[in-house]
């Protein structure tokens, strides 16, 4: 019964966390396993209705545009825009690091390079976006043929702007909690504190986003 | 009888007043906005719960009077209801066909999302969570408060979706499109469903924060010796609640998102092949699936009954214990079936769309883990029953209840095992009987656990008794009347009576059930009634119920009870308690009960 566990054990016998982390950064990993399951239905409600369609329009013929450069160029504008999203992740692990050092400076400086990668990739994606609006893709209409030449339904651009445009939400609301840290590392808050340990919980938030970004690309881009 | 009688016995009298309500005066000063409204004391947060959901349930409740009028009398007319409710929704005093689908529409959803969901684990997790594990409060009070108001904020949506000019969703408690997708379709279709959709959405950011915050509480503010094999199953069944709603929710988010684009960005993600009726045109949509949404739905919605159910399970097995006098029986097993449960939960969805047309060999998957679950639900019936066997039983109104509890999940339990069935569900699917096997399992018997939470841990939440004469009259009616309500459905299933019908008056061959449907509603009408005089119990109670004179009024062993009567915010005053024991050690070495905080001696037997 009570007793099938030792009274001494040493983490989980109470008055501690078990696993050593603060209240708030356990809560951030939680939630990024709800929000993972958000994004899972997205996706798998995607594949169940491209695999239950005759056919599909090939990724390649659709995203070939480069700006500046015109068509011709498959996959090369992602391709930039996903450097650019995984190049953020890595300066905002430069700003966690140098948070664990209680180096404000370079949070600062680690913090912008991530803001300035964040709204990059925004950019980047209003582009494509716009883009393709010009062609005729939106919500409910679907200009691009299937791989076989013969008329495909919308739902190829029905997925591509919801689960794209669910994505970037995520990514504009990092951008939006990242300059909230960056404020607040201006002002000294977690000099007073003594810890950094809300970069590392928007890190955790960012890292996802980036993960999420990994799928959604793979998904609509590569297969 | 009163309470220390029925705990006690005839021969103990406690007269002196343990502690004071106003002990907690060095806290800063509370105003009336930050003590009462926007709170961040877990204690008062589970009362807003309470509270909001009481008032929701008397609106969940009062719908089900009404269409129930229109199932029981369907030749008749109420002039009544139309000075009530206007000329169109009931002309001429008769529940019009658009009516009568609003209504059970949001019968349903006020009852499973904001009765007994925020209502049921919302007020429990936090008043319970923090008084059981010995925490000063929730991990984070903030996050909570914003819980209790983003449901506050759904409630107010879903209550202004009663009051658009083409009335509230009514497509169903579950919105499957078509239906749902398209505002041409019906009046139910159109700004209601979306006001559904938008109160809804809310109700899951609220279930976030407050899922969110009861794990990480759970598992990281445990006072010091309270491991988690210490825990009260309560905490237990609220933790693995708590993460059903987590993981479940979202994905009933996503397919409210895919449904929201289908009604107004032109999408087809669950529309294809589509004539409709009420305007002559077919529709453009092609390529969707309307059985998406249903496996999205039911994601969330088999998880859902759970989330519902597994509260109620854990006040259960704990009032049960405390008022047997005995150990909980199988702990170990207790936890291992919750989380047999929790597990399950998530792999059974597809068992409420076995005539959608799903590949029947995919069914038959659905049908054996579905029938898995009878397993961990069997081990948990029959600890019940050995912990009040033979056990020094005190008939108080929340043990009562908790046994009212155990009677009807065994009964709809039962019939769960029927309709897990592929081949039995063919048949039963769309009949009477599922009213009745879920109302039995989910409905009445998580309000039996709500009841009787309600009636164990009132004492704790504002200092003061309920009326035993009311509440053992409240008890009784409300078991004699919900096996009179809902035993006789499954009759009416078995031969065929269709659900959600507006009348069944049509077919000759169900003319046999008038008299009994007539009979449903008079019960339905007495029950609700009865309902009617908790309220007033409750309420009543609050301001002039009889006061409680000693901080552990049950005789109880968990740590709630070692704090002051009338807790302040911060529950205990000195050093928070430490625990040196499980919560059960009722009726040990010729102890009546050894309170957690007790350290272990050496001479103490061994379990």
């Amino acid at each position: 019964m009570a007793q099938a566990v030792p009274a001494e054990q040493k983490w989980w016998s109470g008055g501690k966390s078990p696993f050593n982390v603060e209240y708030g950064k356990l809560m951030m990993w939680y939630f990024l396993m709800s929000d993972a399951f958000t994004f899972g239905a997205f996706l798998i409600s995607y594949g169940t209705i491209r695999f239950s369609s005759n056919n599909w329009p090939d990724p390649n013929e659709v995203f070939q545009s480069f700006p500046g450069l015109g068509s011709g160029y498959p996959l090369a504008f992602v391709s930039l825009m996903t450097f650019i999203l995984i190049i953020s992740s890595v300066t905002m692990v430069l700003a966690v690091q140098a948070g664990h050092a209680m180096d404000k400076k370079s949070v600062i400086k680690y913090l912008i390079w991530t803001i300035i990668g964040g709204l990059a990739f925004l950019s980047c994606q209003a582009w494509e976006w716009t883009h393709l609006h010009h062609e005729g893709a939106w919500w409910g209409s679907n200009p691009f043929l299937n791989m076989d030449g013969t008329k495909a339904s919308t739902n190829f651009t029905n997925f591509f702007f919801t689960i794209t445009g669910f994505h970037g939400f995520h990514v504009f609301s990092g951008v939006i909690i990242n300059i909230i840290m960056l404020i607040m590392t201006i002002n000294d808050v977690f000099e007073r504190r003594g810890h950094y340990l809300m970069i590392e919980k928007a890190g955790l938030y960012w890292h996802f986003v980036d993960l999420v970004w990994v799928f959604v690309f793979t998904c609509f881009y590569l297969i | 009888m009163s309470n220390e009688a029925t705990v006690h016995g005839h021969s103990e009298v406690t007269t002196h007043e343990v502690h004071h309500d106003d002990h907690h005066g060095h806290h800063h000063q509370d105003t009336f906005i930050t003590k009462y409204i926007f709170s961040q004391d877990h204690k008062m947060i589970g009362k807003q719960f309470l509270i909001t959901g009481i008032v929701w349930a008397i609106i969940g409740g009062l719908f089900s009077v009404l269409f129930r009028l229109q199932l029981g009398f369907p030749d008749q007319s109420f002039p009544i209801l139309e000075d009530l409710l206007g000329s169109k929704w009931a002309a001429g005093g008769k529940i019009q066909p658009e009516f009568y689908y609003a209504l059970v529409t949001m019968h349903g959803t006020v009852l499973v999302f904001f009765v007994l969901t925020a209502g049921l684990s919302g007020t429990f997790a936090n008043l319970l969570i923090p008084l059981q594990i010995g925490a000063r409060d929730m991990a984070s009070p903030f996050m909570n408060m914003l819980s209790y108001w983003f449901f506050f904020l759904a409630s107010i949506v879903m209550i202004s979706s009663l009051f658009v000019q083409t009335g509230p969703a009514s497509g169903g408690w579950t919105s499957y499109p078509p239906l749902s997708a398209l505002g041409d379709a019906s009046e139910g279709s159109k700004a209601g469903m979306d006001l559904w959709l938008v109160s809804m959405a809310l109700f899951v950011v609220s279930s976030l924060l407050g899922g969110l915050n009861y794990i990480a509480t759970i598992l990281n503010m445990r006072t010091k010796g309270m491991t988690m094999t210490r825990l009260p199953l309560t905490i237990w069944a609220l933790f693995f609640t708590a993460v059903l709603g987590v993981l479940s929710f979202p994905v009933l988010f996503s397919g409210f998102i895919l449904l929201l684009f289908d009604r107004h960005a032109g999408t087809s993600f669950y529309l294809s092949d589509i004539f409709l009726a009420s305007t002559q045109k077919p529709l453009p949509n092609e390529g969707g699936s309307a059985i998406l949404y249903q496996h999205l739905f039911w994601f969330l919605g088999h998880p859902e009954v759970y989330i519902i159910l597994l509260p109620a399970m854990g006040m259960a097995s704990e009032i049960l214990s405390t008022n047997s006098r005995k150990p909980i029986f199988g702990y170990m097993a207790m936890i291992a079936s919750l989380f047999a449960i929790c597990v399950l939960a998530f792999l059974v969805w597809a068992h409420h769309m076995f005539v959608t047309g799903l590949n029947p060999f995919l069914g038959s998957f659905f049908v054996l883990l579905t029938l898995l679950i009878a397993v961990p639900s069997a081990i948990k019936v029959f600890n019940w029953l050995t912990t009040i066997w033979r056990g020094n039983i005190r008939f108080t109104p929340g043990m009562l209840f908790a046994l009212g509890f155990i009677s009807m999940f065994i009964s709809g339990g039962l019939t769960g095992i029927f309709l897990g069935n592929s081949t039995l569900d063919i048949h039963l699917h769309d009949t009477m009987f599922v009213i009745a096997h879920f109302h039995i399992v989910m409905g009445v018997a998580s309000f039996f656990g709500m009841f009787a939470g309600v009636y164990h841990w009132f004492p704790k939440m504002f200092g003061r008794y309920l009326n035993n004469t009311l509440a053992y009259i409240h008890f009784w009616i409300t078991l004699v009347g919900a096996y009179l309500i809902f035993w006789p459905m499954h009759y009416e299933g078995l031969a065929g009576m269709p659900r959600r019908y507006l009348d069944v008056s049509g077919w000759v061959s169900f003319n046999q059930f008038d008299g009994l449907n007539r009979f449903i509603s008079i019960v339905s009408i007495i029950v609700f009634a009865v309902q009617l005089l908790f309220v007033f119990n409750f309420f009543y109670s609050i301001f002039k119920g009889r006061r409680v004179k000693t901080p552990n009024p049950w005789g109880s062993n968990t740590l709630e009870w070692t704090t002051p009567i009338n807790p302040g915010h911060g529950n205990w005053e000195g050093e928070i308690p430490e625990v040196h024991r499980w919560a059960y050690d009722y009726g040990k070495d010729g102890r009546d009960f050894i309170p957690q905080t007790e350290p272990v001696s050496a001479t103490e037997s061994k379990h």
